[in-house]
């Protein structure tokens, strides 16, 4: 990339990286806790609420909550490491762990809302052609709830490239590791004259954000005319 | 080939309370709205589990609340063609076809999905999206889906609800041709007296929730509607010409009518109850080239009209007259009188 430092670059494309990974990664987790909320039980508000404290949470207080957890020193983070050779602290995999916890609202939220908005009917039709649950969700429900689960990789992809605070405290600033985009630009104003780079890094965030959201959008908007009729 | 079916359940302020058991071929659900007709389909297919209810199909125990007996919907092997269609969008027709098929055993070889493809006239629409077809042509893909699934029931809630007075004439003639070949009995929801007295077999009255008459087609539907009631609904013989009109044989006697189809095939003839005047006599020198002996047998008076009942060889007529013409004619039941027949409507089988 001719107009970018090989720094810029590596930021970039560890960016690119941790959020692709934490929305793949997140995905399944996201749909089938969609799906639970999609239906009614005891207990459910408080679900919701779980999945949702990230969206009002300190970033700041999640990467020190992680960090306390997932430390090498902490309980979780001791058992991996022993019984796994797992570390996720100071790794890009932390910085994954962190981006999905946070992006998780918003792939819930999009494939929640396709769900309910299916027709129920369809499921009864293909109830009464001989299809089991497991059946009907694979090749009814979750095809045309598709749009939903793309436009809430997409907004969560877009989301986690944002994460600044929960990154920094848990897995930290080092370079080609864990500095992201919004830490690249972190770094480059603690810099006597890295206001150029950081404006460059600045715009190129909201290029790339904003190329995502269009996306989202346009995918929902083509796949709600797809399934009419 | 029968389905016995009783069923209680109450949604609301609505209680549905019915017990029939409906023998081979098509049997109608007929009633105005609200009359439950929709309800006691997806009790049929399992969709709605009721209150108390016993259901067995073919021989197999489907439901017995009793016995905690309830086979889910997916288990059930009842077809069911849905008022609203219920395609799957995101499946091509073909897919749509073949889902059911795929998931009740295949039962259907390649001949039996090719001969149900070419009866519903299908080959050409096959790699279409539903989203691209007709309203007509939705019926037809939701009715073959149905079939291929090779159903021990058919259930068809009102398939010509959805569609103008154009596509019905289109899909009727399918139906027919579905009634005559399904081997297995259909229940088919209507409030369409017209298309019951065309279709059915077998009519189930329903009326708030309740039956309010069973029986054949012949015997239920006459004296039914209220707006232009029926007189009788009729199974005759194409017989040969008689000048310009065509004979129709049925064992009450014989009816002239311009058009009837082929020499030898079965007719289904309809009279409406305002078409039959009542004669002591057999009146001559008339316009009228129907003429039916017959014998009343029931008079039932409302006010200044008259509803009298008749038996033809094994037909049921029914004619309204005034209750002025009742006393004038000394109408009484076992009283030997004449039918005279205005107008018939005349379907080919």
């Amino acid at each position: 990339m001719p107009f970018l430092t090989p720094d810029e670059s590596e930021a970039l494309l560890l960016s690119l990286k941790i959020s692709s990974v934490a929305v793949a990664v997140a995905l399944p987790f996201a749909t089938a806790t969609a799906l639970i909320l999609s239906r009614s039980f005891r207990g459910r508000t408080f679900l919701d609420g779980i999945v949702h404290l990230p969206l009002v949470l300190p970033p700041v207080a999640m990467g020190f909550i992680l960090l306390m957890i997932f430390g090498t020193r902490g309980g979780v983070g001791a058992f991996l490491k022993d019984h796994f050779g797992i570390v996720l602290v100071f790794r890009w995999t932390g910085a994954v762990l962190a981006s999905m916890i946070f992006t998780f609202p918003f792939q819930v939220r999009a494939i929640r809302l396709a769900l309910e908005a299916r027709d129920q009917g369809l499921d009864e039709a293909a109830r009464t052609l001989g299809a089991g649950a497991f059946d009907r969700l694979i090749n009814v429900s979750l095809p045309l709830a598709l749009p939903g689960l793309v436009a809430g990789a997409i907004t969560a992809f877009a989301a986690s490239l944002g994460e600044f605070g929960a990154i920094i405290t848990f897995v930290s600033n080092i370079p080609g590791e864990t500095r992201t985009l919004p830490l690249a630009i972190y770094t480059a104003l603690q810099m006597p004259g890295g206001e150029a780079e950081a404006a460059r890094l600045s715009a190129l965030s909201i290029v790339i954000a904003f190329l995502f959201l269009i996306a989202a959008q346009t995918i929902m908007r083509r796949a709600t005319r797809k399934n009419e009729g | 080939m029968s389905a016995e079916v009783a069923i209680r359940h109450r949604q609301g302020a609505f209680l549905l309370d019915v017990a029939f058991t409906a023998g081979k071929g098509v049997t109608a659900l007929f009633g105005p709205s609200g009359a439950g007709k929709t309800s006691i389909v997806h009790v049929l297919a399992g969709l709605t589990r009721p209150d108390r209810g016993r259901i067995v199909l073919e021989g197999h125990t489907v439901l017995d609340t009793d016995k905690g007996v309830f086979v889910p919907p997916e288990k059930r092997r009842a077809g069911l063609v849905f008022q609203d269609v219920r395609l799957f969008p995101h499946m091509s027709v073909e897919t749509n076809l073949l889902f059911g098929w795929r998931r009740m055993g295949k039962r259907a070889d390649a001949a039996e999905i090719a001969r149900i493809v070419r009866l519903l006239g299908l080959e050409k629409l096959l790699q279409r999206s539903p989203k691209h077809l007709s309203g007509g042509e939705k019926s037809r893909v939701a009715l073959g889906r149905a079939l291929l699934a090779t159903p021990d029931i058919l259930l068809l809630d009102e398939p010509l609800a959805s569609l103008d007075q154009e596509r019905r004439a289109e899909i009727l003639p399918w139906l027919e041709r579905l009634r005559d070949i399904a081997r297995v009995p259909i229940f088919y929801v209507s409030h369409s007296l017209d298309e019951v007295a065309r279709l059915a077999d077998q009519v189930v009255l329903l009326d708030k929730g309740k039956v309010a008459g069973f029986g054949s087609v012949f015997e239920v539907l006459a004296g039914c509607g209220a707006e232009k009631p029926l007189g009788a609904v009729l199974e005759a013989i194409v017989g040969g010409k008689d000048g310009d009109l065509t004979e129709l044989i049925f064992d009450g006697g014989r009816l002239l009518v311009a058009e009837a189809g082929e020499k030898g095939k079965k007719a289904r003839v309809r009279i409406g109850a305002d078409d039959i005047l009542i004669a002591r006599e057999a009146p001559i020198a008339i316009s009228a080239n129907n003429i039916l002996p017959a014998t009343v047998l029931e008079v039932t008076l409302d006010g200044t009209r008259a509803e009298i009942a008749m038996r033809c060889g094994s037909a049921r007529l029914v004619a309204r007259v005034t209750a002025a013409s009742v006393r004038r004619l000394e109408l009484a039941k076992g009283l030997p009188v004449f039918a005279v027949i205005k107008s018939v409507t005349v379907e080919g089988n």
